[in-house]
């Protein structure tokens, strides 16, 4: 294992997030707090706890993944389209690294950022509602879980895209809609049962039902099949980056 | 010397079918500095980029130093820098940051005094803080080298270094692989300018559509293929080459004012003496003399149109 290659490009990776950090940090904190304003506490003073939450708490675990997810997501795929757009990626082509260094590299340092947003959003959400968190071990692992398992998607994303647009798609046309539909801003249970059945096909609701576990200890389906849901989805992602690298395809002709 | 790069019978056929690269044989000895001339779209990038491992070879074998560049390609890059052909980096990095990333990624522990003499070396150092996107196209260049470098690779390629690039630019760069002939760096480099690789070159490939039609030391190549010529300009004007100087390789040049006669620079006796001679007998009066020699140009054109020539 080339850790040194790891580094490297954990490293410039990071740069590129503190060359930005205002810019960063002030969007996904607007953001968050324009939820809370409009769902917490416009609509949310309207509805009455949900599982015994207040609804202002309850959205927060969604809030966070919603950001953290698209965050994961947008900063893999740019990482890794950016050297495909300008044409430095004949360096990583030309390296001694393996295509697990490339991955670590690039999904770590954008799995990182998105961490750190995330963590930045629960510290916003103590300032709008009163939240306690249960199991914060469980908490940090779900975090932690989806911000790796979504940058390793937004790196698929990122080496498929042959332009930008292509870039904002997948998280556009999938992505969002999975990740409203998933639970974020409501509980499953309170879906009609055919969309309680629909639903139980987005995988965005297993990470939400776990991390929403994590802090109130209610969750629409059990710990043990959310936790099998990640696994899962980041074995079908690290499965197609592992292709895309034996492949060598839309990178290496 | 030993080769410290070999390719053997490499072939690479794109996707489309279209065969970049046909059997290509050549052997790269440790040191040297080889250019590989041939006009655009030859296969000189294809051939770089499948022995840095940017395209996959279809057959065929790359070895570094004895390491096979798939099965061994850790070790086979590590040795290698390469230069691409267009300016490809960062916009917003600082120089510095991207020259360290290109040694930490080639598997180099950071060394802030190696970088430091390699930006010195590359005339970089004043400008190490600054951002990409605000350097010239020149300084450019240099980062690009400066990234090649950054590992202290053993063998160096140049795609094209000097496309596009100022005279004054191109012979820094020339002092640049100078250099690093002098630290035993092996260089290979693309180049379409002959000049170029009249310059610097110890050896010289000439490559046209996929296939290596030639590779010879420099001075061998122009002495073996060089011819030389005498122009004779007169003071009258001539309709056709007197009958009395038939016995010459003689042409008439600059509507029948100039008298041109090819030799061999290398044969025994070059006949100029004994044609000066005959000029005056023949009554012809001489304005001037002019000797010309044949450039590695004319040579690559020659041969690039006429392959069998290299044989």
């Amino acid at each position: 294992m080339n850790w040194t290659a790891i580094r490297a490009i954990y490293v410039f990776e990071m740069a590129r997030f503190f060359r930005t950090m205002a810019q960063s940090l002030i969007s996904p904190v607007l953001s968050t707090s324009l939820y809370f304003v409009v769902f917490g506490a416009a609509i949310g003073s309207r509805i009455q706890e949900v599982e015994g939450v207040s609804y202002g708490a309850f959205i927060v675990p969604g809030l966070i993944m919603l950001t953290v997810m698209t965050q994961s997501i947008s900063n893999a795929s740019f990482g890794i389209y950016f050297p495909k757009f300008i044409g430095t990626i004949y360096e990583l082509l030309s390296a001694p690294v393996n295509f697990l260094e490339i991955v670590m590299g690039y999904v770590g340092a954008a799995a990182t950022k998105a961490m750190f947003i995330g963590v930045i959003i629960l510290t916003t959400s103590f300032f709008f509602v009163d939240i306690q968190i249960q199991n914060p071990l469980a908490m940090i692992a779900f975090l932690v879980l989806t911000c790796i398992s979504f940058a390793l998607l937004g790196f698929i994303i990122g080496i498929w895209a042959g332009n930008f647009e292509q870039l904002q798609l997948v998280p556009l046309l999938i992505v969002t809609p999975l990740v409203f539909l998933g639970g974020s801003f409501y509980s499953i249970s309170m879906l009609p049962p055919v969309w309680q059945t629909i639903s139980m096909f987005n995988p965005v609701v297993y990470l939400i039902s776990g991390f929403r576990w994590a802090f109130f200890g209610i969750s629409d389906v059990s710990i043990g099949t959310s936790l099998m849901a990640i696994a899962l989805f980041t074995a079908l992602c690290l499965g197609a980056v592992w292709w895309i690298f034996k492949t060598g395809w839309r990178i290496r002709q | 010397m030993a080769a410290i790069l070999s390719i053997r019978n490499l072939r690479k056929a794109y996707a489309g079918g279209f065969e970049a690269l046909k059997d290509v044989n050549l052997d790269i000895d440790e040191g040297e500095i080889i250019a590989l001339l041939g006009p655009n779209g030859a296969g000189k990038t294809t051939l770089i980029s499948t022995v840095c491992g940017i395209t996959m070879p279809t057959s065929g074998s790359v070895t570094v130093a004895g390491h096979d560049i798939l099965t061994d390609y850790r070790q086979a890059r590590r040795l290698i820098g390469l230069v691409p052909q267009e300016i490809a980096l960062e916009p917003f990095e600082k120089v510095i940051n991207t020259v360290r990333f290109s040694r930490g990624l080639f598997g180099k522990g950071r060394k802030d005094s190696a970088v430091e003499d390699l930006l010195k070396r590359l005339s970089l150092w004043d400008k190490k803080d600054s951002q990409i996107r605000e350097l010239s196209g020149g300084m450019k260049r240099r980062v690009l080298i400066a990234k090649a470098l950054a590992h202290e690779p053993r063998v160096l390629f140049l795609d094209e270094p000097t496309a596009g690039v100022d005279v004054e630019l191109r012979k820094d760069m020339w002092e640049i692989v100078e250099q690093l002939r002098a630290d035993g760096v092996t260089t290979i480099l693309t180049t379409h300018y002959i000049e170029e690789a009249e310059a610097i070159a110890d050896r010289v490939g000439v490559i046209s559509k996929g296939e290596i039609l030639l590779v010879e030391d420099k001075d061998t190549l122009m002495a073996r293929m060089g011819k030389k010529q005498l122009d004779v300009q007169l003071t009258t004007q001539l309709d056709a080459v007197p009958d009395v100087l038939a016995g010459y390789d003689l042409a008439l040049g600059d509507e029948g004012r100039t008298l041109i006669y090819s030799y061999d620079v290398n044969a025994e006796r070059t006949g100029i003496t004994k044609l000066l001679t005959d000029l005056q007998k023949a009554g012809l009066q001489l304005k001037d003399v002019v000797t010309r020699q044949s450039s590695l140009e004319d040579i690559f054109v020659s041969l690039v149109h006429e392959p069998e020539a290299a044989q």
